[in-house]
């Protein structure tokens, strides 16, 4: 079981966390007109990373924040945590 | 029966407690402190069971997590508990046990004909017989193999027993109390540091419990007893034992089950079984030690044919002889112990050692004892079937290749010391790189990946002083880490007798002209012959020889078959061992019971359960309830001898005909608010929001951004920058998370926050063509008139002096309203509608009748919006904004949503008007056609239609526009059934929607 730092309220147990996906993805602007293969791209198509992975999680069971994890898919090191708008 | 290998006085055991058990029917005594292993062999039972393939006799190997073949069913307390080990079962009076795998019993077993069969069931029999032919499979094979072979018996009954979990943390956690643990534990504890200490037996000090040494001034024993003594009372310290920690998990968690009650007859009332430990720890300290490794010759998994160490054990633990005339067969000194012992308890061993004739203080000891010890012998064959007769022993060459002349000596058990194989699972288990130490010829921890340090034997030192110098030391070392502490305790000093070298050579080669079984795996029986048989094949890497020969792969893990597996790779694939690695290391160490893992998390108690404020009301009025997600819904409130057809068709009849109520604080609810909430809305629903008044509500449709229907619901608009959303029972928790992720994360600058409200209100839904009536008697100082609360009109006002929000909204397609009050006044409101409608004829109506009335109304719900559904699928496109964007907006134009093929939502009545349509049933245009039959869709829910008192259902089917007016079949292979019906309007009752606007 992981032991992940919320950036607001400390380390805690994964159970308290629920994942949420690849974080280095952009959602395209509103209004905006783009190809279906951009749409496609935002919608469906995510790497699968071996090594060092930036993903979001939410503290579900804490906070409720939304935050970055930079975590290694493959030994499941976390190098790092962020909150939602702070850069590696 | 007489216990005719017990010692006089030798062991812990406490003689002064006779307890009684019985094997396989039959009485016997023990004592007080003995395992069912050594209460059997004290009463001279070396038949315990019978091997997995061959059905070979099988005895015991070991004394505790290591004995690979002692499984027994338990009866314990009334219940049956297939696989315990018998050598970590403690006695308890009245315990009764059986053999397992033997059929129809473990003196004639039918399964044992494998063994003389045994020429045609090499390696990879099972893959290569039993695939072909595949019909002879599931009749003769499979049960056949099941009847003969399988391990023991599950119990059908429910487990009586309780299971606890426990979450702990500490700064260091100790894995094992044998001197390298209890010195690391006491160091550490006595530094500041907070120590839990686990060990996997009923008593702490390992191998100090049966080795000749003396720590400071006393026995190792002693040391060990002061040791714990002292830890217990420490308040940093949590010492426990049966407590094994089986697994090493990430970021530093482990996992540890610990057995309270297995060693007593039954457990008391307040006492779980087991309890499984959730340890974080800062550091941890494996002290897991070694096992010997077995010796391999002839037939060498007769039962009388065990480890040495095992021996030593039970003679000084339990005061037990595994036999009176005992062959030592080791390539090193510590079996020399075991041969001492025996001697010192006035029993003449003969000690066959593999190497050239050598001295070391053991040896000279056991010479001065006047023990006969034969150099440069080795045994080659084992005789007897069910129990080791005789030995045939060998002079053995330089080179280890070419045998003398075979001597039979006669013997009731051979004692086999192969060298010792440090315990590395735990720290392989934790990510951590292991190698290949030349000196042992075994694999010992190398490069950690987390907060781990393996001491002791398990590190692969075998002398007490430097494992006491070093687990003093780690101790210390990683104690002042976390507690900045700097005392440091000196260590004792340690008498020990010095060992010479270990001989290197492990299996002893054939006899010309002999093809005996020389078993490598003794629970799975796996013999050299079987991992040659599987490199002739081609199998050349470990993981696969490994599941190819099931090698290690037995409850027992391997522990004493891996090392011996990898030497005989190597040997035949002329490699060192470390070429060809070893196979992954995975938990559980030891079996883990599955009541463990589930722990108190069964039947009602697996997850939290949901009840309204109304709840006590609903079952003082016979309701029936139904699970929605967590909650507890009443289904139907049953009268005399209804059924839940009869109910529900009352319930729903009495809203379209009076007014009914229905319990709605399960829908969730979200307070949306701040100045940007309405742009916020406008982005996360698919119709506008940006010009809804205060005071009015809107129904909802927001998609995913793949375009597929998320959830739907009503959102009002309480005051300027207040809105109070509600979502679906079942996707409340995921609209909630959906919201916040873009408010944090896609549209941190909107000014909008958003928080649960679901148990804040509790929820009445008033609906029928009498609500109105009633309302206005609930709240007579309000103006309920269809002007003054119009459809989607909302209002707050008071019931009776109580804060009341009314919303007019309708899920029944009547005329209906939803009134709010604060939970706590949630029973107060129930009660006064009932109590005043009581003139209007009121009754309360449950999910059936709900479901009745949305379905007949053809208003979509969880069984439409199934997470495939898009909006045109279920007539919901006419709510997509074609002016402003939203979340999931671009997938509209994907080229298989516009596609007329799509599937669409339509109405279906049976042409009968009589049979009900199973919910799942698949539509098709010809019931009778050659399969695979063209599905057109399926039906999504039921009802039985209270407005034209005939079934109907909601179907999904492709083209479902121009279906409509078409008679077609809904056909259901599980119910048996096909029957015709008419494709019809999903809107089957007041399609105009005029009475919700009455
Ligand atoms: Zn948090």
């Amino acid at each position: 079981m992981l032991y992940i730092k919320c950036p607001y309220c400390g380390i805690r147990a994964q159970t308290e966390f629920a994942y949420g996906g690849d974080a280095t993805v952009k959602r395209p602007e509103l209004n905006k007109e783009i190809t279906d293969k951009e749409w496609d791209e935002f919608v469906y198509l995510r790497k699968s990373l071996r090594g060092k992975h930036l993903e979001f999680w939410h503290h579900i069971s804490g906070c409720r924040q939304w935050f970055k994890v930079q975590r290694d898919t493959a030994t499941h090191e976390i190098f790092k945590t962020l909150k939602p708008h702070e850069e590696l | 029966m007489s216990q005719n290998f017990r010692l006089e006085k030798e062991g812990l055991i406490n003689r002064s407690k006779k307890i009684s058990f019985k094997f396989n029917g039959k009485s016997y005594f023990g004592y007080e402190g003995d395992t069912l292993a050594s209460a059997l062999i004290a009463n001279g039972v070396h038949l315990v069971g019978r091997s997995f393939k061959y059905h070979r006799p099988r005895g015991f190997f070991g004394a505790g997590v290591d004995d690979p073949y002692a499984l027994v069913q338990l009866i314990r307390n009334n219940e049956s508990i297939p696989n315990v080990k018998a050598t970590e079962q403690e006695l308890f009076e009245g315990l009764e046990a059986k053999s397992v795998n033997c059929w129809p019993n473990v003196n004639f077993d039918i399964g044992g004909i494998n063994n003389f069969l045994r020429i045609f069931l090499p390696a990879g029999f099972y893959y290569k017989t039993f695939m072909w032919p595949k019909s002879f499979w599931y009749k003769i094979y499979e049960p056949f193999i099941r009847k003969a072979a399988g391990f023991g018996v599950v119990s059908h009954e429910p487990d009586k027993e309780r299971y606890e979990h426990k979450y702990e943390y500490c700064d260091l956690l100790i894995t094992g109390s044998g001197p390298s643990g209890l010195a690391s534990a006491y160091s550490a504890a006595k530094n500041g540091a907070k120590v839990i200490l686990a060990e996997d037996k009923p008593r702490f000090g390992g191998s100090l419990l049966t080795s000749d040494v003396n720590i400071g001034n006393e026995s190792g024993k002693e040391w060990a007893d002061k040791i714990i003594t002292e830890l217990k009372s420490m308040p940093n310290v949590v010492v426990k034992n049966r407590a094994q920690v089986f697994g090493y998990y990430d970021h530093n968690m482990l996992v540890m089950s610990e057995r309270l009650t297995e060693h007593l007859p039954k457990s008391d009332k307040f006492t779980p079984k087991q309890k499984l430990w959730y340890i974080r720890a800062k550091e941890v300290v494996i002290s897991s030690g070694s096992i010997e490794r077995p010796l391999v010759f002839g037939n060498n998994d007769t039962p009388g044919v065990l480890l040495s160490s095992a021996a030593k054990e039970y003679m000084k633990v339990y005061g037990v002889l595994v036999g009176k005339k005992p062959i030592i067969f080791t390539n090193n000194d510590s079996a020399y112990e075991t041969a001492i012992e025996f001697k010192k308890n006035g029993v003449d061993p003969i000690v066959l050692d593999s190497r050239k004739e050598l001295s070391s203080d053991l040896i000279k000891e056991a010479k001065s004892l006047g023990i006969n010890i034969k150099f440069e012998y080795v045994v080659v064959n084992a005789n007897g079937y069910r129990k080791v007769k005789s030995a045939d022993i060998a002079k053995i060459s330089d080179d280890k290749t070419t045998l003398g002349k075979i001597e039979n000596i006669v013997c009731d058990c051979i004692c086999v010391s192969g060298f010792w194989t440090p315990t590395i699972h735990l720290a392989s288990q934790s990510g951590g790189k292991t190698k290949f130490n030349e000196e042992i010829d075994a694999f010992i921890p190398s490069k950690s990946k987390q907060n781990e340090t393996t001491v002791g034997s398990a590190n692969g030192i075998f002398n007490l002083q430097d494992s006491l110098n070093t687990s003093f030391e780690a101790g210390y070392n990683l104690s002042k880490k976390i507690t900045n502490e700097d005392n440091k305790l000196s260590v004792p000093t340690v008498v020990e007798k010095k060992n010479s070298k270990h001989d290197k050579f492990w299996c002893v080669p054939l006899p010309k002209g002999k093809k005996y079984k020389r078993f490598l795996d003794f629970q799975n029986d796996v013999a050299v012959s079987d991992i040659e048989i599987a490199i002739k094949e081609g199998y050349r890497s470990i993981e696969h020889v490994k599941r190819y020969t099931t090698l290690g792969m037995a409850t027992d893990q391997g522990k004493t078959s891996n090392l011996n597996g990898l030497q005989l790779v190597s040997n035949i694939e002329n490699k060192l061992v470390p070429e060809v690695g070893h196979t992954t290391f995975r938990p559980p160490y030891t079996p883990v019971s599955i009541g463990a893992i589930v722990g108190r998390e069964v039947g009602k108690h697996s997850k939290p359960t949901r009840k309204s404020p109304m709840h006590s009301w609903h079952e003082k009025n016979n309701a029936v309830f139904v699970d929605a997600g967590l909650w507890l819904r009443p289904r139907f409130y049953k009268r005399g001898n209804e059924t839940l057809f009869d109910a529900s068709k009352r319930e729903a009849e009495n809203v379209r005909k009076n007014v009914g109520v229905c319990d709605v604080t399960t829908l969730g609810k979200i307070d949306v608010k701040g100045p940007d909430a309405a742009e916020f809305l406008n982005r996360v629903y698919t119709n506008a929001w940006l010009k809804l008044p205060v005071g009015k509500a809107r129904y909802g449709v927001m998609l995913r951004e793949d375009g597929i229907v998320m959830d739907d619901g009503t959102t009002t608009r309480v005051s300027e920058n207040h809105y109070h959303m509600t979502t679906t029972t079942a996707q409340a928790a995921n609209v909630l998370s959906h919201l916040e992720y873009y408010l944090q994360i896609v549209w941190p600058e909107l000014n909008v926050n958003v928080v649960s409200t679901t148990e804040q209100w509790a929820g009445a839904a008033i609906a029928g063509p009498k609500s109105r009536e009633l309302l206005q008697k609930l709240f007579p100082d309000t103006d309920c008139s269809n002007e003054g609360l119009p459809f989607m009109g909302f209002i707050e006002t008071k019931l009776f002096g109580v804060y009341a929000r009314i919303f007019r909204i309708s899920f029944s397609g009547e005329l209906a309203y939803e009134v709010n009050v604060e939970s706590d006044y949630g029973n107060f409101m129930w009660e006064k509608i009932i109590e005043i409608g009581n003139e209007f004829k009121i009754q309360p109506y449950g999910t059936e009748a709900l479901s009745t009335l949305r379905i007949e109304m053809g208003h979509v719900a969880g069984s439409e919006l199934d997470g495939r559904t898009t909006p045109f699928d279920t007539s919901l496109d006419g709510l997509l904004s074609k002016k402003k964007d939203f979340i999931g907006k671009r997938s509209m134009q994907k080229e298989a949503f516009i596609s007329s093929k799509r599937e669409k939502i339509v109405g279906v009545v049976p042409l009968d008007k009589k049979t009900s349509i199973p919910e799942g049933s698949y539509i098709v245009k010809d019931a009778n056609t050659k399969l695979p039959n063209p599905k057109l869709g399926h039906v999504s829910a039921s009802c039985w239609s209270v407005e034209y008192n005939n079934p109907f259902s909601l179907a999904i089917i492709k083209d479902g526009k121009n279906m409509i007016g078409q008679k077609l079949f809904a056909l259901s292979p599980l119910k048996n059934k096909s029957i015709p019906v008419e494709i019809v309007s999903s809107h089957y009752v007041d399609p105009k929607g005029e009475r919700v606007r009455s």
